[in-house]
Formats: C-alpha cells, structure tokens, sequence
C-alpha cells in the first residue's frame, strides 16, 4: 500500500530522515518506534506530504504523495492538535470532516454512536468549543475524527499519550479493529512499547532517522525491544 | 508592532498638538478646553468599548507564580499593576499631554492644566479598571455600546444636551484643581475593588481559569446553497464570529460604511472627484483588504490538518473567494443611500465594487500566498499585528492605489462617467477570466504550501 524508496530529509547539512526502503502492505498495522528525534513524526508529516523530501519518494497506492493530492480521499491521519479547529464544537468538527469525504451528518451520527463507548461521555453533546477540551479529549476528538469516511490509510501520530487507562485500552481494540476485520492499513507511533507490541502487527524501530530494527511481533518482542532501548 | 506602535504615536501626538488650533478655527467664540470637555463622555464611553475588544487581561501571565512563595496579595497588585502600565493607557496619554503643552504655552494657568493631565491619567487608570471588572461578559460590551449610541442619539436629535450636561463636569476638573481628587479618588477606588476581587479569586479554577463560554452549535443551513463551497464557507463564518480578532474586524469593516458621511458632507472635497474613486474602492473594499489580506494565515492554526485532508486547495480558495464577494456585494449595498449626496457618488461606488470583485480578490488572494506568520486566533484583536510583514503594507498599493490611478488619468483626460466605465469593465473582465485566474492563484498556492505550513507552525512572531 505504501511504500517508500529512498527518502531523506536534511535541514541543511543534518540528516534527520534516511529509509531506502520500506514497503507496508495493505491492512497492516504497523507501528513506528524510536527516541525524541528518531524521526518519527517526520516521516509521517512526508507521508502526508506536510514536509518536502529532500530526496527518493513515498507511493501511497499508486499516487506518489508529492506529485498528485489523488491519495488525499483514502488517507487520513491525527498528528496533533494543530489537527482540530479550535473554534468548532467537536460535532461540528465531525461534520466539517464529513463534508470533506462525501458523509453527510447521519453517516457521520451512525459512526460517531459506534464510538460512545471510547468518548465515554465527554466528548459530545459538552457545549464546549475544541479548544476548551482538555488534551485528552481534544485527541479523542482527533482519532476519530480521523476514522470517519472509510480511509485506507489511517496515520496516527502517539495516540495513546495523554489518553486515560480507560481509553488506552478501547483505542488499543479499536485500532486491531480497524486493521483486521476492515483491511484498514494503520500507522502509529509510540513510546509506549507496550501498547504498540500489543496492538501492531509489526514494528519498526527508528534510530537518528534509520530503520535499525524492523521486526513481526511476537511473544519476544516486547523484550527484544526493552533490551534495545535498555543499552 | 513597532511600526504600528509608532504610527500611533506619531499620529496621536501630532493630533494632541494639532487638537487646539483646530478647535480655535473651527469654534473661535468658544474655549478649545470647554469644546473638548464637551464631548469627553463620548471618550470614557468609547474607550471602555473599545477595550473590550482591544485589551486582554494579563491574568493568564501569574498561573507558575502561584505555585512559588508569593503571598497572593503581592500577587494581586502584580497583576493590576502591570494592567496600569499597559499601552493603551498610553494612548489617551500620548494625546493629552501634547495638548497640555500647547495649552500651557498659550498661557493657559500652570497648576490648571497640570492638575488636569493628572485628572486625565486618574481617569485613564479608572477605564482600564473598570475595563477589568466588565471585561468578563458580553452584555456590558453591549449595554456601553447602547449608551453610547443613545447617548449620542439624545444629543444629535436635540431631546436631551447631553453634552451641556457632562460638559461642565469634565471642565470642572480644569477649572477647579481641587476637583482632581475626584478622579484619583475613583481610579484608587476601582483599583481596590479589583485588588479585593483578585486575592479571593485567585485559584487556578476560579478567576484564572479561561472562561469558556457554553458553544453552540450552529447550522448555517442557508449557506448550504453554495454547493460544494458550504463547508468552508460555513466555517470562515464560524471562524469569524468565535474569535474575537476576526469578530471586531468584521464590525470595524461594516462601520466603515459610515466613512462617506465624512466626505459627502464637506464641500471641500466636493470638487475633488478622484477621492471619490478612493471612497468607493475602500468602503465597497474594506473587508476584501482587511480579512483578504491576512488569507490563508486565519487558517494558520490547523493549516497542516487542512493541507492533508481530502480538500482541493482550488475549492479552499475558491470559498474565501465567495465570501468576500458576499462582503463586497453587501458593502455596496450599504452605500446605496449615498445616492442622496448624487447619483454619480453611487454610479462610482458600483464601479469600484465591480473593480473589487473582479480585480481586487485574485489580487488579493494572489499576495495572500505570501503569507508565512502564523496567527492565533484566541490572542486580542487590534494592535495585535500577528501575521504581519511586509506583505501586508505592499499590498496597498496594487489593491487600492491602482484602481484611483486608472479612475484619476480616465477622469481627466476624458469624464466621470469614461473613469467608472472603466472601473466596472476592468472588473467584469476581470470576472471572465476568474477560472484562469483562479488556476494560477491555486499552482502558486501550491508551490508555496511547504513554506507556508512550516512558517504557520512557528509560534512566535
């Protein structure tokens, strides 16, 4: 589904980005691990083509990411906050994002209700505007906001920070979900490697902007993984 | 916001120093001090107006001293005292005291006019506390404005002399010196209110706790008529009345409408046709430069959210491009009734809305993709310059020096009616080749889109 080929990224002469190759196949979840500056987000502000490579390329499905915007109505993704519009209410949020991929507001309701559970009552019917959320909830706004519409691709940028035990753990069944029974193809990084043994079918380690592991997940993984980031 | 710190300046202290001489001419039997007196209630009143959209209050600044060994009180006269020393006291300085000094070298009495600008500064101190306490709800914004406007109402209609009324009280304070105590007596008042306020209140869930107002959700089902365009047009709505820089700009724009009176009225500039051209460019255009100008910065915020979700930049800019049509459609709408000073007045202003929204919005939309200073929408409003560079004072040229050129050279060499001809051509060719037009404006948005994002994530500038 995706695949990148020979991408880096320099800020002037410091490389933070270097992947000759990788390949994620369809309805994978994968997961992205490293340090603070291991170039996580970087590599997926590339993906979603916020950032321009410096060199090589990434084809989502056919669509090279910087050449055409066709991969924009199978892809979504939640990196941050600068993701909501801090002046919505987050119903209209959902809707604002409806209307951007072709669901009206009742597709949108008949998604949203599937999720009550995961917003746990905070989230809708609040009277509140998304920038008075508090973080936790502005990114529960946010992860799902990014499910609506059926994308292929979802991209997830440390979902599970700022989350609240309750919500690690639905978000966690939601996004194998996602990826088993609905061929959706995830992508998430975290710290927490815990949370990504759990739920991603593999794992790519990121070291100063290389791939230096990229495992399958197994029962070992979780402590190959300790051991690594343990040295 | 040092150039406009000092356009400010510069043009408060000249009308301070010019503010004596004018009242002289204009009203030579009377007293340039009892003129002015005359109409300061309409200064207190609009002033506490206009700091509610304008001033911010700095309670958010203390939260991390809260949890270090300060006594709260200390904490309290911090707060207020920095509020006192804010710039917008300033300003009313800036034109007072200029003013004094020309009264003194007129020979006006010494301890008079002294113990005056002393009353002044007490009364400055007294608007920016009391700005403190109705600051927190919308209903005194409205409640001051009312007033204000049937103040004035009373005054100009001639059922009350509201000016004869406050005149002798703001006068007293000049003549008689003691009265000074009067004002300082209130602005020490003000200052203890808030003070008693502030100390009970100064808890992370009580007063330093942004208010948030209760959110309702809104349908704008009426926009849903512009198709495929409603979504965004829906939210630049949205964007403008939730945020309170966009919201008061939107109200400056539409009291612009009232900028002809000042023009139409004078025979002065009866004769001088090319500033009518100016006049019908800049009212029918205030809101396409105002709000145009600073495109796609508004977006700043969640501009990466919108570059990778499944928008066509076309149709985003597309949507801006319809609501500044609506402005200036409805700008011109409003100056209808100009019609009353003669018919050439309206017959300029329709070219120059045609102008504007042929020519003006790709124009502006165009210089718009040199925008790279984020703007946060939550920051105040006015004098706050975020999002500004240079762009910004470039633009003024094309945007409204081009339009007045073409109108003076066709008013000259040939009529009134040859220049407003033009105007409306140039803008109904420049309607007809909007797609083309627009395609480009999108390529070149294109283009800057990584700069643009990257710029738009900088926090302070």
């Amino acid at each position: 589904m995706i695949k990148t080929e020979n991408l880096t990224k320099k800020y002037g002469s410091q490389q933070v980005l270097n992947i000759t190759s990788l390949e994620i196949p369809k309805g994978q979840s994968f997961g992205l691990v490293g340090n603070n500056g291991a170039g996580k987000t970087t590599y997926f502000s590339l993906l979603l083509d916020l950032i321009r490579p410096t060199s090589g390329r990434v084809v989502n499905n056919e669509v090279q990411v910087d050449e055409s915007e066709a991969w924009k109505p199978f892809t979504s993704s939640f990196i941050d906050e600068s993701f909501l519009i801090g002046y919505l209410t987050p119903e209209e949020y959902f809707y604002f994002i409806g209307d951007l991929r072709g669901r009206n507001k009742a597709d949108v309701d008949k998604l949203l209700s599937s999720f009550e559970d995961f917003f746990h009552g905070e989230i809708l019917g609040q009277k509140k505007y998304l920038r008075d959320l508090s973080k936790g909830n502005q990114k529960k706004a946010g992860i799902v906001a990014s499910f609506i519409g059926n994308p292929e691709v979802v991209i997830l940028d440390e979902p599970f920070a700022n989350l609240d035990p309750t919500t690690q753990i639905r978000l966690k069944s939601i996004i194998k979900d996602l990826a088993a029974k609905q061929d959706v193809t995830v992508l998430i990084s975290s710290h927490d490697l815990m949370h990504v043994t759990e739920v991603c079918e593999r794992i790519v380690v990121l070291n100063k902007g290389e791939i230096v592991k990229d495992i399958q997940t197994s029962e070992e993984t979780l402590k190959e993984l300790e051991t690594f980031f343990g040295e | 916001m040092i150039f406009f710190g000092i356009w400010m300046f510069i043009s408060l202290v000249s009308i301070g120093v010019g503010l004596y001489f004018i009242l002289r001419n204009k009203f030579p039997h009377e007293n340039p001090m009892w003129m002015l007196s005359r109409y300061m209630v309409y200064w207190v009143l609009i002033e506490l107006f206009y700091r509610y959209f304008m001033q911010k209050l700095p309670v958010m600044d203390v939260k991390s001293l809260l949890a270090m060994p300060i006594k709260k009180s200390s904490i309290a006269h911090y707060i207020l005292g920095r509020s006192g020393l804010s710039g917008y006291n300033a300003f009313a300085l800036f034109l007072f005291v200029p003013f004094g000094i020309v009264l003194l070298s007129n020979g006006y009495p010494v301890l008079n006019v002294l113990l005056w600008l002393v009353s002044m500064l007490a009364i400055v101190m007294c608007i920016n506390y009391v700005n403190f306490i109705v600051n927190k709800s919308d209903k005194a914004m409205i409640i001051i404005g009312g007033i204000i406007a049937i103040l004035y109402g009373l005054d100009y209609f001639q059922f009350l002399p509201v000016k004869e009324f406050f005149g002798p009280i703001f006068h007293g304070l000049y003549q008689y010196p003691i009265t000074v105590l009067v004002p300082i007596t209130l602005a020490v008042l003000s200052y203890l209110i808030n003070f008693n306020y502030l100390k009970n209140m100064l808890f992370l869930d009580a007063s330093l706790k942004t208010k948030t107002k209760e959110a309702k959700t809104s349908e704008l089902a009426w926009t849903k008529r512009f198709g495929e365009m409603a979504p965004f047009l829906q939210l630049d709505l949205k964007m403008i009345w939730r945020n309170k820089r966009t919201k008061a700009q939107a109200f400056i724009s539409l009291l612009f409408v009232f900028y002809g009176l000042i023009f139409y009225t004078q025979d002065v500039y009866s004769n001088m046709v090319p500033m009518f051209a100016f006049l019908g460019i800049f009212m029918t255009g205030i809101f396409l430069s105002n709000f145009g100008q600073f495109i796609p910065a508004w977006d700043s915020g969640y501009y990466s959210m919108m570059m990778s979700q499944n928008i066509p930049l076309r149709k985003y800019l597309e949507s801006k491009a319809s609501l500044i049509s609506v402005s200036v459609v409805t700008m011109f709408l409003l100056t209808i009734p100009y019609a009353y000073f003669g018919w050439d007045k309206l017959a300029i202003n329709f070219g120059s809305a045609l102008y504007n929204l042929g020519v003006n919005i790709p124009m502006i939309l165009y210089f718009g993709s040199f925008n790279k200073k984020r703007i946060d929408l939550e920051k105040s409003p006015i004098g706050n310059m975020q999002g500004t560079s240079a762009i910004q004072f470039l633009i003024i040229l094309p945007v409204l020096g081009l339009p007045i050129l073409v109108f003076t050279a066709f008013y000259y060499l040939i009529s009134v009616e040859a220049a407003v001809l033009v105007l409306s051509l140039l803008g109904i060719i420049g309607f007809a080749l909007k797609n083309k037009l627009l395609n480009m404006i999108t390529e070149q948005y294109r283009r800057k889109k990584y700069g643009m994002i990257a710029g738009f994530k900088e926090k302070n500038n």
